[in-house]
């Protein structure tokens, strides 16, 4: 398209499109009527509930309405430790287990999580926010698929790990974050069970449900008292959970800050960590591309989830010549976001996660409107209770904005752009993260000749926020270190012959 | 006899033989014969940009040149053996030892030399993922990393940390043994003279206790591989950038065993795996 | 054959085939219920061509076709007519005969349907018979021979001829995508017909498999979308052969609701070329009505 066309169809009024004037969806609720909700949830250790030391208990909330659904126990350092003791406990005979056995309760857990995919469904969604339509087709299965694809790890780790004698490190505290509750911590819980270790898994504060509901699928499968314990809590909680002298590896996914702040606490301990942390992510869009698929990776890369996502696409680095095309390509689709009831089958962005989380973006979205930056948001109106964000944009971002720097964590784009292959790439390696990044061009050389260059964990060329059992993810730089899935990521949970000492 | 012609002990910064910039020296073990530069932390900053444009150059070649490049360590290692195993003496060794310790430095050379261009292989991998997609993970450097020497072995604590590091197309900055930095310092020689790419290996002298803690603060540091024990003060400075940070603390036997000093494992904690995701479709 | 337009002018995006059917797989999970279903079933068959294109077809099967068109369900005076019936050119004055007064219109296929393989002549002679026996609707097919040799341009010419040879008809250009294979020669053939000045672009004859395909028309509707927004022009999408259910059906409707939006659905500017859809979305709006299941053979089979 021409400067002159584009200009002419701006001044014809009638070329606008409009959506959802003709044929509006009826709502198509999914039903809940299968998942019911203990109003108490207490803390899982050696296999049994059990009341909190502390005798405290807060409330999980659903986001998209602000009412309650359970309460959960608050953690305190007695529980912390009990939960150590009974993971330790387990140990020897866990590790002792053939691998063949271990494979087999593994197995039982993606078999029973499959059976009951709709009811973790349905619960994730209630305590996340997030839409139904991606808990049933990415959370649920893809937390299945890890289970499913570490138990087969279990009997062969000779094979991964010839003449070097693998060896489980011990008890495993694991520390995992509220936007992806379940995965994570299948993510987290599976390939420490299948390389023979025992586990402390605490859950976010504002998204246990899962992970505890998880516990009785465990219960179901029949995996001896102690190998999995999951203590509910707040910060506080997973602050003595990785002090615990008891542990042998901490596994943190969660916030750069405080991934750093794990880091200095098990500083000279020698116990192994990992951390998958914060991510800038760059979203490479050249002239070349497949438009109109690019923009689908675009809206894929920022808005699913709600952009409550360590790897999201926050930062379009789009070439200079496409820029305003594709610009408003993107705004015309982010038109047609459905924001609404997570509940409802065809809600493309659910509710904000929580109140802070919402302050936090309300705030990111002020200061880019303050320093000068274009907002684009759809019309679309929005539920009155619960937390919600429109789909935004910004263009007009530099480098320096603030809002093309730090991680926002919500359904944020900022807009940029760049001339030749060699500034793209400057522009998406200047952030102290690297966990990932999207390509989108049709030309198969640059695209690797791109990927080479990209200082990022994981890449996606002409596709973005790809997930799968197989396929290791982590980051570079301040996004962490060691890598979940894959055999890369078994290797984090198993101890070789020789080699450096963990810091 | 005509004067004897003593040695300056440099830095090897950048592929060049600087002095400090603090214009200091140190008397190792107190041994008022020689001066040994005593690097400062802006010695360690002139080092670290060096080693930021040797990364370029270093992890940019083919895995089959830097392989080449390693083996030519051994050959000149070989081809200097006599005067090797004199700044090993000169630190303390008996010529006996020194003799073990230039065969062993050999011998790890020349192992690591064969590993380059495997590592891809051997850390790398082919994903089957779910779904119409080409997956794979390919293993680079962790980028620029600073490492501590042991105090002894002189020349084998240095090239067993600094081996695997640039088996895995690290550029790095060695602070040498404080009490015996001759044979260290001297490897300056052999990597100038072995097509070492200009800052992919720097080597300091100087006071472990004055530059540890910069090593483990400096921001554009991405790792830190330290001979001793698990130190929490490093490691909580090294939290700062999310360091990758590993220790080696090794027993006296341990550093005179070849199959203890070869190994993968030693590779593993700094290299980054990347996992790209391509369509596939006609 | 030199064309009027430069080859550069045939020049298209390329289109990445994986993300494009995982945008369709994504849109194919809308779920469509209660109001919203009725409505976009009954819509559907206002978009719908019906269509018999057989060397068996006879009078009596078109007359046949004609009234089920016309009144696709008599016991239910809120549903409404079909958009057209298709027909080869020998049965259009038949046809015409059968809807007169009512709102279906007769379109006829023409230019040597299926295949195309005849010379310009004739397909022309063909298209000007079928507009003088009362089509108001031509589908034509496009040269894919000439197109998979790299002649865009006499593809080009070609439609420009038809098109003159309509006359008031409509032209539906049949790109005919399960022979040209990739998303990348399916967009850029519906380049040339939206250059060349077509009505309608529409997938397939429905004597090639696969026929219709979700990711092809939505492709194909983001071509004129862009097209639109480019020239002002708008043009029709015709989604033939191979969609058998309401529930695909409604597939469809979702790609062209959330891709082109409220301006294109309508019968003016979207239609299904299909034969035994229909039933099925009659039995489907029974079942609305009625909240039970239904036997196919209580509809009848024309």
């Amino acid at each position: 398209m021409t400067k002159t066309d584009k200009t002419d169809a701006a001044k014809a009024g009638d070329r606008e499109l409009t959506f959802g004037g003709v044929w509006p969806y009826a709502p198509s609720p999914e039903s809940t009527d299968h998942v019911t909700i203990a109003p108490r949830h207490e803390l899982f250790l050696g296999g049994q509930w059990v009341k909190p030391k502390t005798g405290e208990y807060f409330a999980t909330i659903d986001p998209a309405t602000e009412k309650p659904l359970s309460e959960v126990a608050l953690a305190g350092d007695k529980d912390v430790d009990a939960a150590v003791k009974a993971a330790a406990k387990a140990f020897p005979a866990w590790r002792k287990l053939s691998g063949e056995d271990r494979a087999r309760f593994l197995f039982r857990i993606a078999r029973i999580l499959l059976e009951r995919a709709r009811e973790f469904a349905c619960l994730e969604t209630l305590d996340n926010g997030k839409p139904i339509k991606e808990t049933r087709d990415v959370d649920i299965p893809l937390a299945a698929q890890h289970f499913f694809y570490h138990a087969g790890w279990a009997d062969k780790l000779d094979l991964l790990f010839p003449g070097q004698r693998p060896e489980p490190l011990g008890v495993i505290g694991q520390v995992i974050p509220w936007n992806f509750p379940l995965l994570m911590a299948a993510w987290k819980i599976a390939p420490a069970l299948a390389a023979g270790n025992t586990v402390v898994l605490k859950p976010a504060e504002t998204s246990p449900l899962t992970a505890l509901r998880l516990c009785e699928v465990f219960q179901q499968a029949g995996l001896p008292p102690g190998v999995v314990n999951v203590i509910t809590g707040d910060g506080r909680t997973g602050a003595a959970l990785v002090r615990h002298p008891g542990l042998a590896k901490v596994a943190f996914t969660g916030s750069t800050e405080v991934g750093k702040e794990i880091q200095r606490a098990v500083a000279g301990r020698g116990v192994e960590l990992t951390l998958e942390l914060g991510g800038k992510a760059a979203h490479l869009v050249f002239e070349d591309a497949a438009l109109d698929q690019a923009v689908e990776g675009v809206v894929r890369g920022i808005f699913f989830n709600q952009g409550h996502v360590c790897c999201a696409g926050s930062r379009l680095l789009v070439q200079e010549s496409v820029q305003e095309l594709f610009v408003d390509k993107l705004r015309r689709r982010m038109d047609r976001i459905r924001v609404g009831n997570p509940m409802d089958k065809n809600t493309d962005m659910g509710a904000i996660h929580s109140q802070a989380q919402l302050a936090r973006i309300t705030e990111m979205v002020g200061v880019g409107v303050q320093s000068g930056c274009a907002l684009y948001q759809p019309r679309c109106a929005l539920p009155t209770k619960g937390y919600w964000f429109l789909p935004t944009m910004f263009t007009d971002v530099t480098m320096s904005h603030r809002i093309a720097r730090e991680e926002i964590f919500g359904p944020v784009l900022s807009v940029l752009t760049f001339r030749t292959p060699e500034e793209a790439v400057e522009k998406a390696n200047n952030t102290s993260y690297g966990l990932s990044a999207g390509i989108w061009s049709d030309k198969g050389a640059r695209i690797l000749w791109l990927a080479e260059r990209m200082k990022a964990g994981v890449v996606w060329n002409n596709t973005f926020n790809r997930f799968d059992a197989a396929s290791p993810f982590g980051g570079f730089k301040e996004s962490g270190f060691g890598r979940e899935g894959g055999r890369q990521g078994l290797r984090a949970y198993v101890r070789l012959a020789g080699g450096w000492l963990p810091g | 006899m005509p004067v004897p012609v003593p040695k300056t002990y440099k830095l090897f910064v950048g592929g060049k033989f600087p002095r400090s910039e603090s214009g200091r020296s140190f008397q190792p073990n107190g041994n008022p014969a020689i001066n040994v530069a005593r690097s400062s932390r802006k010695d360690l900053r002139d080092a670290v940009v060096a080693a930021r444009a040797g990364l370029a150059a270093w992890s940019g070649s083919s895995a089959y040149l830097r392989g080449q490049i390693l083996y030519r360590l051994a050959e000149m290692l070989e081809s200097r053996r006599d005067a090797m195993q004199q700044e090993l003496v000169c630190g303390g060794a008996t010529k006996a030892a020194a003799k073990k310790e230039l065969d062993l430095a050999i011998a790890l050379c020349t192992w690591y030399a064969g590993l380059c261009d495997k590592v891809q292989s051997l850390l790398g991998s082919q994903n089957a993922v779910q779904g119409p997609f080409f997956n794979f993970s390919t293993v680079e450097p962790t980028g620029v990393i600073g490492v501590l020497a042991p105090e002894s072995p002189a020349l084998v604590g240095t090239l067993a940390l600094l081996l695997p590091l640039l088996a895995g197309g690290n550029s790095v900055i060695v602070l040498v043994s404080e009490t015996a930095p001759f044979a260290g310092l001297a490897l300056g020689e052999v990597c100038a003279s072995s097509d070492v790419p200009a800052g992919a290996v720097n080597l300091l002298s100087g006071l472990r206790q004055e530059l540890a803690g910069q090593f483990a603060a400096h921001r554009d540091l991405d790792g830190l591989l330290v001979a001793g024990r698990p130190d929490a003060v490093l490691t909580t400075a090294a939290a700062d950038n999310c360091k990758r940070v590993r220790y080696c603390d090794l027993s006296a036997a341990e550093w005179r065993t070849a199959a203890r000093l070869r190994s993968l494992a030693f590779v593993e904690p700094f290299v980054e795996l990347k996992t790209l995701w391509h369509p596939v479709a006609q | 054959m030199a064309s009027s337009l430069s080859p550069v002018e045939f020049r298209v995006p390329p289109v990445d085939a994986v993300a494009l059917e995982t945008r369709v797989a994504d849109l194919s999970t809308r779920s469509i219920k209660k109001a919203a279903k009725v409505q976009g079933l009954k819509l559907a068959i206002q978009m719908m061509d019906l269509t018999t294109l057989e060397g068996m077809d006879s009078p009596g099967k078109v007359r046949q076709l004609c009234q089920k068109a016309r009144q696709p369900l008599p016991s239910r005076s809120d549903i409404p007519a079909c958009a057209a019936v298709c027909v080869y050119p020998d049965l259009v004055g038949l046809a015409v005969e059968a809807l007169r007064g009512s709102s279906v219109q007769v379109a006829s296929v023409a230019t040597g349907f299926p295949s195309g393989r005849t010379d310009r002549v004739t397909k022309l002679r063909e298209v000007q018979l079928a507009v003088a026996a009362g089509a108001s609707e031509i589908d034509m097919v496009i040269d894919r021979g000439a197109f998979l040799a790299g002649r865009y341009g006499a593809v080009y010419d070609e439609i420009c001829a038809v098109k003159e040879a309509c006359g008031a008809a409509h032209l539906k250009v049949i790109l005919e995508t399960g022979e040209l294979k990739t998303y990348d020669n399916i967009r850029r053939a519906c380049r040339i017909a939206l250059l060349a000045g077509g009505d309608f672009v529409k997938t397939s004859t429905g004597k090639v498999s696969p026929a219709s395909t979700l990711p092809v028309v939505l492709l194909l509707l983001e071509a004129v979308r862009d097209h639109f927004l480019e020239t002002g022009r708008m043009v029709g999408v015709k989604a033939a052969g191979g969609i058998r259910t309401g529930k695909d059906a409604l597939r469809y409707l979702v790609l062209v609701a959330e891709t082109c939006g409220d301006r294109w659905l309508s019968p003016q500017w979207f239609r299904f070329g299909a034969s035994s859809l229909l039933n099925d979305v009659l039995m489907q709006l029974e079942k609305e009505r009625t909240g039970r299941y239904q036997r196919p053979t209580d509809f009848s089979a024309d």
